[in-house]
């Protein structure tokens, strides 16, 4: 029998399992057969699964204002006293928690649940491929990570699983790290996150020193408590700071380019990693800290219109893409802007609503582009591919399911989701919402002519791969239907008041968001006619999308080529993604390389060079000159003296020459002078001698 | 006060394993190895009972010794360690070992006196750790020298002759200085009538007011001491004899280097500069931030173009201990845990970086990265293993190298945003730089036949790397451990760092350490209002 609410009380054991089963792998996987490593870490993920879902159980069981359930497991950072900038002093105390709350569950179930159909899926997709444990130890370990971050109860640990889903992103893009490309890829993803990191650490630490404390639950009443006005300068820095870490994570303007390049990692990465999970921390952590956005709202603009912006911005470049997981790269970019500009209107509910429905369909998605690049034996050309709908048939009708989702056509997920968002965005901006507006029917444009070329159409299929077409195994297509069926159903627990549904993840999530769950369903009821307006115009657009999609690439085949070679220009400049990868290389990448080779030449030719060695060469230069001036200043004195004596001696050493007939001489001119001197002095003189 | 002689123990054990090792036939390589081996595992294996005995709470010196040594002048054999001292010796005895089983095979020549000095430098460096008396760490800090330069003059590589002249005139060059400062803190403290060369006692002197120094002489003194740590550290731009050496240096050399020697510089800028000359550090803080901080961004940015590997781990030092200098100078007890956490933790993390280039060293001789290109295909564990050591050293969370970061950058933030976000590039940049040579080293496929058939890690490489990933590991999750035993000691330096004058009943806790108009040399003594703190009078009472 087990207690009540055994899994609430279990949830920190959720990332465990996947860290056992990653711990595993990376440590003894390499010796074990593929069946058991399938088995550990497919398991392990299914275990997760199932106390995710027991948890989330028992959080509906309790009444709607109960709904939060957070503990501390141990400290994990803590240190001693530090005086903030806002002048107190604080103990800086980080325990290692977890949280359960509405947005987790929500959470909680994509993370577990579209992670383990991804895991099965992979089963399939991975099985002839090397490095098999390596890729389930990677996944693995990015489960734990995702989930660390999502039931973190602090802004901290949210970090660290945010920087291991980063590190776990690495490792998966490079996973084929013999090619170039790859290894590329993964790093470029890591760095570019690293940009956004710091911004977020940042933020955090004003955070910290704003408002005394990083746990989620103490940020609202820190705020109340600590009077600030709305509009606040330092809330708006820290939520700004903080949305600088979402942008790189969620792949938004300016620091989206990884996303893309980040396909070269195997599909049920991008699947799981790049679409569904990973990439929607940002808007997680957004609606985490909601309490500081919404004081903020500055910062909450700037959170739209990037959001608004960079959902238009990558769709265009989605229209032109020939690589079948590009085209789904620049969706996912897309799709992840209407989650901002959803967050940034203050309709975090909605923004999380549509992270919902996207990572039921877009894993479906690459799920089902993996299948088809797996049938087509590695080719990801949409221009060599065509006529699969009958070779293919289940992956082929999943994919459509969730064409038609993420175009906007009720009632599957899709629709409501991007109808909740674009029916705030009208509230917030009428400008908003027309970005938003035609961004939806690119998106069904660019969603169908994918279909048509893929599925529909002539086949343009290699002769020799042709012959090995084949279905995905059934590891492979059981998921797809899975996600096809949520991807259908998906979106029912949103059903609109307006269309006569009760929109219960609304007020699932309103205790989360509580300042705006009124707010918006005051507004809803508001305006109900033009609400059907608007829903009437996103299905229009949509369609429209799809008309357009199958009038170019099914009735008018040669017409897509025409107006690419008509409009050069454009066609090149979306075809070559606005030249964003070379702009940022030559204005940052190349600029760093430059600063940095320049810096190196100068530590080795100035500080080193002239500074060091100079200083060297300096000592021994004085060195030198000291040695000189020895040998020639002092020395030369003491030899000068030598020869002054040496010179005032000259008569003296004639005197004494060693002959002694020279010394008798010179005794007898002695004895002569001594003679005449006695003579002299006894009064004896010359003129005696004369006279 | 209770003897106990475990320091000492500690400190002279390697010399006499050197003693030992004398007894060998110099041509006995194998008898030589084990018994270097033991006497640094024995040497850890009490390094261990330190830790043991530690007591968290206790302000001041633990596990104490004094005895006279020299009568006039005054000069003791004092020893203790403290929190900022405990991790950097436990570092000490763990690094002596791991180098000894890192230059197992790679030392082919002259054995014994490899393993001779590099048990003399394990003295010399335990020794500056434990001195309390000045006159007695000079000497020890003079004495590691010399087994150094041995290390990489005589098993050094190609230019190993000029490196290690760099090394030790760099070196003495800062400690001539220091010998002069310690020299005329004497003279102040006999001029007072209390002549001495202990720390404790010097710094009860001041802490009490009996001896003051006017602010012009402190500045000096400051300068001379922090010139020698700051080369030792080093700080930018005294750095360049740091690539020189560690490019230099055999193995077992560079992970001393990088993983003790450096420290010996911080460590000496929160032994001695902070507490004995609090003013002279506080005028000069924003200067030598913003060396630190260019030493962070500028290490980071010179390290991305090296074309030789173990010179590229070598400027990823200069970045790394720039954190810890700035740390150390936010003055905030946070930002110098982290201060002290970093140093430990980058002994470790770029102590295994240099372990794992040298691995690649003893199996193709070139630290050239051009020369490498796709190693993880025929060695996957030392490819996954310096990876991991990477990602330490790149400050990932759960790992030890993002404690210490976010400790550092925490604390500093508080009170100069501007120094933490500049700081902050550092974190962008160490990703590029390791990543970016990781990827050139391991990644991609064979691009030299030399290459092809290298081995893999043998079971000696595999434990060394091994038992480096688990303290990382563990230095990353478990980081309480580590800061609960330094949170005392670094409170007690910033608490040294108030002088009597500036106590005040009321003002004790917010008082605001940054306060840079307040020059206290010119403030009236108030030698009665002796509240000395209780960590600098309890060690001098005792006697």
């Amino acid at each position: 029998m087990m207690p009540a609410e055994y899994f609430l009380a279990h949830i920190w054991m959720i990332p465990l399992f996947p860290l056992a089963g990653a711990a595993l792998m990376l440590l003894i996987g390499r010796r074990l057969p593929n069946r058991a490593v399938s088995a550990v870490c497919v398991g392990s993920v299914f275990l997760s699964m199932c106390f995710a879902f027991g948890a989330i159980w028992q959080l509906i069981a309790r009444p709607a204002a109960d709904r939060l359930v957070s503990f501390n497991l141990f400290d994990w950072v803590p240190a001693g006293a530090m005086h903030t900038n806002a002048g107190n002093l604080m103990d800086l105390h980080v325990p290692w928690g977890v949280l359960m709350d509405p947005l987790t569950a929500v959470m909680l179930l994509v993370v577990t649940g579209v992670g383990f159909l991804i895991h099965v899926y992979s089963i399939g997709y991975m099985g002839h491929e090397g490095g098999y444990y390596r890729f389930f130890g990677y996944m693995n370990l990015f489960m734990f990570s995702m989930l660390t971050l999502v039931l973190a109860n602090n802004l901290l640990l949210l970090f660290v699983g945010w920087e291991g889903v980063g590190l776990c992103s690495y490792l998966l893009i490079g996973f084929y790290f013999l090619r170039k490309s790859a290894s590329d890829a993964g790093k470029k993803a890591f760095i570019v996150n690293r940009i956004g990191d710091a911004g977020f650490l940042l933020g955090l630490f004003l955070m910290l020193g704003t408002l005394g404390t990083i746990q989620f639950t103490e940020l609202g009443p820190a705020i109340t408590a600590g009077h600030f006005e709305f509009g606040n300068g330092t809330l708006t820095a820290i939520a700004l700071l903080l949305f600088v870490g979402a942008t790189g994570k969620s792949a938004q303007l300016p620091l989206y380019v990884w996303l893309p390049d980040a396909m070269e990692g195997p599909t049920p990465v991008s699947a799981l990693i790049h679409a569904a999970t990973m990439v929607t921390a940002g808007v997680y952590m957004i609606a985490r800290t909601n309490a500081v956005f919404s004081m903020a709202p500055r910062a909450l603009e700037v959170v739209a219109v990037v959001g608004c912006v960079t959902s238009l911005f990558a769709a265009t470049m989605g229209l032109v893409q020939n690589d079948i997981k590009r085209v789904l790269a620049y969706s996912t970019v897309s799709q992840l802007g209407y989650m901002f500009l959803a967050c940034g209107v203050g309709a975090y509910t909605a923004g999380v609503f549509h992270l919902m429905a996207h990572a039921f369909f877009k894993a479906l998605l690459f799920l089902g582009s993996g299948s088809v690049i797996h049938s087509l034996s590695g080719e990801q050309d949409m221009r060599k591919m065509g006529a699969l709908w009958t070779k293919v048939p289940t992956t082929a009708r999943t994919f459509v399911v969730a064409s038609i989702a993420i175009a906007g056509i009720p009632p599957l997920a899709g629709f409501f989701s991007k109808d909740a968002i674009l029916g705030h965005a009208f509230e917030h901006s009428p400008v908003l919402w027309l970005l938003g507006f035609i961004t939806a029917g690119m998106t069904a444009f660019y969603m169908f002519r994918l279909v048509n070329m893929t599925f529909f159409g002539k086949s343009r299929v290699d002769h020799e791969v042709e012959h090995h077409i084949h279905e995905s195994p059934s590891a492979m297509t059981v998921p797809l239907t899975i996600l096809a069926a949520l991807s259908v159903v998906g979106g029912w627990v949103g059903w609109p008041e307006s269309l006569g549904g009760s929109d219960r993840f609304a007020q699932f999530l309103a205790p989360v968001m509580a300042q705006h769950g009124e707010e918006t369903a005051a507004a809803a009821s508001s305006i109900n006619s033009m609400e059907y307006l608007l829903m009437a115009l996103s299905v229009a657009i949509a369609a429209g999308g799809i008309w357009l999609a199958y009038r170019l690439y099914i009735q008018r085949p040669e017409m897509p080529e025409k107006i690419a070679a008509s409009s050069g220009f454009l066609y090149r400049l979306l075809y070559r993604k606005y030249y964003m990868d070379e702009i940022y290389d030559a204005m940052f990448v190349n600029r760093t390389k430059d600063l940095a080779l320049t810096l190196g030449a100068f530590d080795r030719n100035v500080i080193d060079g002239l500074g060091v060695d100079g200083s060297g060469w300096l000592t021994r230069f004085t060195s030198r000159v000291s040695m000189w001036w020895d040998s020639w200043i002092v020395d030369g004195l003491v030899n000068l003296a030598a020869r002054v004596v040496w010179i005032l001696s000259y008569p003296v050493r004639m005197l004494q020459t060693g002959r002694v007939s020279r010394y008798a001489l010179f005794m007898l001119i002695g004895v002569l002078i001594f003679l005449g001197y006695y003579l002299r002095s006894s009064g004896f003189t010359l003129q005696n001698l004369l006279h | 006060m209770q003897q106990t002689y475990v320091l000492t123990v500690l400190t002279f054990l390697p010399v006499a394993g050197t003693l030992a090792l004398l007894l060998l036939r110099s041509d006995d390589h194998v008898w030589i190895r084990r018994l270097a081996l033991v006497t640094a595992a024995a040497e850890f294996a009490i390094s261990l009972l330190l830790l043991r005995g530690f007591s968290v709470q206790a302000t001041g010196y633990q596990f104490e010794e004094f005895h006279e040594w020299i009568q006039q002048p005054p000069i003791h054999y004092h020893l203790g360690v403290d929190g900022l001292s405990l991790f950097l010796v436990l570092l000490t005895t763990l690094l002596t070992p791991v180098s000894i089983l890192a230059s197992w095979k790679s030392i082919d020549q002259r054995v014994k006196g490899f393993f001779i000095s590099l048990l003399v430098l394990e003295t010399g460096v335990i020794g500056v750790f434990v001195s309390l008396d000045l006159f007695l760490f000079f000497m020890f800090w003079e004495v590691m020298l010399i087994p150094m330069y041995f290390l990489i003059g005589i098993w050094g590589h190609e230019r190993r002759i000029y490196a290690a002249l760099k090394f030790v005139l760099y070196t003495m060059f800062g400690s001539i200085l220091m010998l002069v400062a310690i020299l005329w803190l004497y003279r102040v403290t006999a001029a007072a009538g209390y002549p001495t060369f202990d720390i404790a006692q010097i710094q009860a002197l001041l802490s009490s007011g009996t001896i003051t120094l006017p602010l012009r002489t402190e500045i000096l003194l400051f300068g001379a001491f922090f010139l020698a740590f700051a080369i030792k550290v080093p700080l930018f731009p005294l750095h360049t004899w740091l690539p020189d050496a560690h490019t230099e240096a055999p193995t077992a050399g560079s992970v001393m280097l990088a993983g003790v020697l450096l420290k010996m510089g911080t460590y000496g800028m929160l032994r001695f500069c902070l507490p004995l000359f609090p003013e002279a550090s506080r005028r000069f803080a924003p200067e030598i931030a913003v060396l630190a901080i260019i030493g962070i961004v500028y290490g980071a940015l010179v390290s991305m173009v090296q074309v030789d590997l173990k010179r590229l781990v070598a400027y990823s030092s200069v970045s790394h201990l720039g954190f810890v200098v700035l740390g150390i100078f936010a003055f905030q007890a946070v930002s110098i845990q982290g201060a002290v956490f970093q140093m430990l933790s980058h002994g470790i993390s770029t102590g295994a970086l240099f372990l794992g280039v040298g691995m690649l060293y003893d199996r193709r001789h070139t630290h050239l990265i051009k020369e490498f290109g796709g190693l993880a295909t025929p060695m996957p564990v030392i490819a996954a293993l310096y990876l991991f050591t990477c990602f330490a050293s790149a400050g990932l969370p759960m790992l030890n190298g993002f404690v210490g970061e976010f400790l550092i950058l925490a604390g500093t933030f508080q009170k100069h945003a501007a120094w933490a976000s500049w700081a902050a590039l550092g974190v962008i940049f160490s990703a590029v730089y390791l990543l970016w040579s990781y990827q050139r080293v391991f990644f991609g496929s064979i691009t030299q036949d030399k290459n092809g058939a290298l081995p893999d890690a043998d079971m000696r490489e595999r434990g060394i790397l091994f038992l480096m990933a688990v303290i990382m590991l563990w230095m990353g999750i478990g980081s309480p451990f580590f800061t609960r035993r330094i949170e005392t000691s670094t409170q007690n330096v910033l608490q040294l760092m108030r002088r009597p004058q500036a106590y005040d009943a009321g003002e004790i806790n917010n008082h605001d350490m940054n306060a840079m108009d307040m020059d206290q040399s010119t403030m009236p003594v108030n030698s009665a209002n002796s509240a000395a703190p209780a960590g600098a009078a309890g060690s001098v009472k005792s006697r």
